[in-house]
């Protein structure tokens, strides 16, 4: 517990110093959300109708760009041995590496979405549920990010194969998280729900699965 | 006299005694402007009271348009001169403008809820706003990743640069890209013509927008001043410590 | 403690580097692994840190009790595992709370060290050998019976040396066990020597399959 702790506490440090990345996440979502309508045109109804597939484009495409560096920073100056030689079990370590890149990148991007929603026109009821279905589903996305991350840690272009190997898996998050975050739609409530489910089953598969990537072996 | 102006230490010395003056100029021209904003000018027969907003607006937008200027002109000095207050000046600048472009942004969508029903529409000047806003974040986001001043300042410059060249275009670009759209959405932000009495309040908003401006320009280029006198010292502080020998040496010291 | 290797091989880039390695070390005992440049000496530091698995052969560390054998090494290599964005001191005590097994606070480290005043720097400012001894302070503030060190003299100067060697004296007079990969000879009494040296490259055999 007190290395999963300190290996939060660190890297929130690490993002908020100078050469950090906290917040870049944020601003790449706004680019994103604003970039579509200049694709699409300036129609209200059309980009009201959207909204909730272009926050959840935009938030999958800002959660994946600042992964690759999650494990690679670590490989390359080598405080990912330090990891290995933990008395922690490195899935917990994963853990907490996951749960601090989401607390910088994913958190931000669910709690800002409503302000982000004002300009794709979205009721506040769209807004409220698409901010819900940020916050749950948005761990899922860090979690099956991690597991992209730790297979191309020791690469030198992670960033674009990490976006390969990772994108098809988060397919199932982007359909229940479109759906969720529609409140005309029926469907809504049951989608949050598997949302919900998704999100736990990628902590479990993503936290086990970087770990064995990790794990030294030849 | 510029030259021994823009040293730091001078620059220290007559920004201290010129920032108390500046702040009460801006305070009474805020005053002033705000109350021939709020009481004298007459609410608009079209849009009542909120006309209001403008005088906000329309002096935030001048000024995060100018805040970019002032970037692109200490941009040419940092890459020309090589001069050190003009990295110290860009990367005051910054934040300045991107909160200027902020409250424009916000008072401008303020301003569309009542006139609108809706708080944002994709209008071209309010877009192009927002693009400037994007550029603003890129600067800021390029100078946290950057830790050495100079080598971050050379970097800035030449992306303030290319954002100066690039912003006509895109401000082109937007205004056709609006105009392309307009069976879509027919709305505009610009209002009719201007009437004398809302100009004036107009005129000494702006002044004193500048006035402030200026004054968060001069406490934000003391701070960076002061912090990299900081960085120096700790810098300094490394190179001793590499200096100074260990006090109490082992006998291994000799025979190493 | 007992670290043994019994015909120990490791591979390095699909390529033996080494072969029938056989070394055992007890408590309060020293090894310095020589030899030229890539014959090995990191990879056999590596493959005893648990980083690498052996080719052939075992390594065993027995009298650990519970912990296993990564838990039980400071492995000390190339990368310093320094974030130049925290401080010294956050450093330090980053390391101490993810390896456990607590020891000496953080700035007692690097004051034993002769860095004290460099705590509260980060240490993107320090230079190579002030690095180095930042990251020699992890042997303090975590406390494990096997020590690992890669070029352990690197980037140091003459009283960092000293430094090194005390430290190294006094983790060996506690029984602590130490394998330092060196070129340049370090004065420890009683220290064994291995020299590494490449077996002749193979010709590759149909059955290889690396």
């Amino acid at each position: 517990m007190t290395a999963f702790l300190a290996l939060v506490r660190r890297d929130l440090a690490l993002a908020s110093r100078v050469g950090g990345s906290g917040g870049l996440g944020l601003v790449f979502f706004l680019m994103v959300v604003t970039l579509i309508p200049f694709a699409l045109g300036p129609d209200l109804n059309l980009l009201s109708r959207i909204g909730p597939a272009i926050l959840w484009i935009a938030a999958l495409l800002s959660t994946l760009v600042g992964l690759d560096r999650l494990f690679q920073a670590d490989e390359e100056d080598g405080s990912l041995d330090l990891l290995r030689f933990s008395a922690a079990p490195l899935e917990v370590l994963v853990l907490a590496k996951v749960v601090a890149h989401w607390l910088v990148t994913g958190l931000p991007l669910a709690l800002a979405a409503p302000l982000f929603g004002l300009l794709l026109a979205m009721s506040p009821e769209a807004m409220a549920t698409s901010s819900l279905a940020l916050l749950v589903g948005t761990p899922a996305l860090t979690c099956l990010g991690a597991v992209g991350a730790a297979l191309t840690a020791t690469l030198r272009r992670g960033g674009l194969i990490l976006a390969v190997l990772v994108l098809p898996l988060t397919v199932p998050v982007l359909i229940f998280g479109v759906a969720a975050a529609d409140p005309s739609r029926e469907a809504a409530r049951p989608a949050l729900l598997a949302l919900v489910g998704l999100t736990l089953g990628a902590a479990v598969i993503g936290t086990f699965a970087a770990a064995a990537a990790l794990r030294p072996a030849e | 006299m510029l030259t021994t102006m823009a040293r730091p230490g001078a620059f220290m010395r007559w920004s201290r005694s010129l920032l108390p003056p500046l702040c009460l100029l801006t305070a009474a021209l805020a005053g002033w402007g705000l109350y021939l904003a709020l009481m004298v000018a007459p609410p608009d027969y079209q849009q009542g009271e909120t006309v209001r907003i403008m005088f906000v607006h329309v002096p935030a937008a001048w000024l995060a348009m100018s805040f970019y200027m002032l970037m692109a002109a200490s941009a040419l000095g940092t890459l020309i001169w090589r001069h050190p207050m003009a990295d110290v000046s860009q990367k005051a600048a910054a934040p300045i403008g991107a909160a200027f472009a902020l409250i424009c942004l916000v008072t401008g969508s303020l301003w569309g809820k009542p006139m609108w029903g809706t708080y944002w529409v994709w209008d071209a000047r309010l877009t192009s706003m927002l693009i400037l806003f994007l550029i603003y974040l890129g600067i800021l986001a390029l100078w946290r990743t950057i830790e050495d001043p100079a080598t971050g300042a050379r970097a800035v410059s030449i992306l303030t640069l290319v954002g100066a060249v690039n912003i006509p275009i895109i401000k082109f670009s937007v205004d056709w890209w609006f105009t392309l759209h307009q069976g879509a959405s027919v709305l505009r932000l610009s209002g009719p013509t201007i009437h004398p009495s809302i100009l004036q309040p107009l005129l000494v908003m702006a002044v004193a927008f500048t006035c402030f401006g200026f004054v968060l320009h001069l406490l934000g280029m003391r701070t960076e001043v002061l912090r990299r006198r900081v960085r120096r010292l700790a810098l300094l502080e490394a190179e001793r410590l590499d200096r100074a020998s260990v006090p109490n040496l082992s006998p291994y010291a000799a025979s190493a | 403690m007992q670290l043994s290797l019994d015909h120990l091989a490791c591979r390095r880039a699909g390529r033996l580097v080494f072969t029938g390695l056989t070394v055992s070390l007890g408590a309060g005992e020293a090894l310095l692994v020589t030899g030229r440049n890539g014959a090995g000496k990191s990879t056999l530091l590596a493959a005893i840190a648990g980083l690498l698995r052996p080719a052939e052969g075992r390594i065993t560390l027995a009298g650990t009790g519970e912990r296993s054998r990564p838990e039980c090494v400071h492995h000390l290599g190339h990368r310093d595992g320094l974030k130049p964005s925290l401080t010294a001191a956050e450093n330090l005590a980053f390391a101490a709370a993810v390896l456990g097994s607590a020891g000496i606070a953080p700035g007692q480290a690097l004051a034993k060290l002769g860095i004290g005043a460099a705590a509260g720097l980060p240490v993107g400012y320090l230079s190579a050998g002030q690095r180095r001894r930042v990251m020699l302070g992890r042997l303090l503030v975590a406390r494990r019976p096997v020590w690992l060190l890669d070029e352990p003299t690197t980037a140091l100067d003459r009283e960092g040396r000293a430094v090194l060697f005390d430290l190294l004296d006094a983790h060996l007079a506690e029984g602590g066990l130490l394998v330092a990969a060196t070129h340049a000879p370090l004065p420890i009494p009683g220290a064994r020597e291995l020299s590494l040296s490449p077996p002749p490259p193979a010709p590759p055999s149909p059955d290889d399959l690396p």
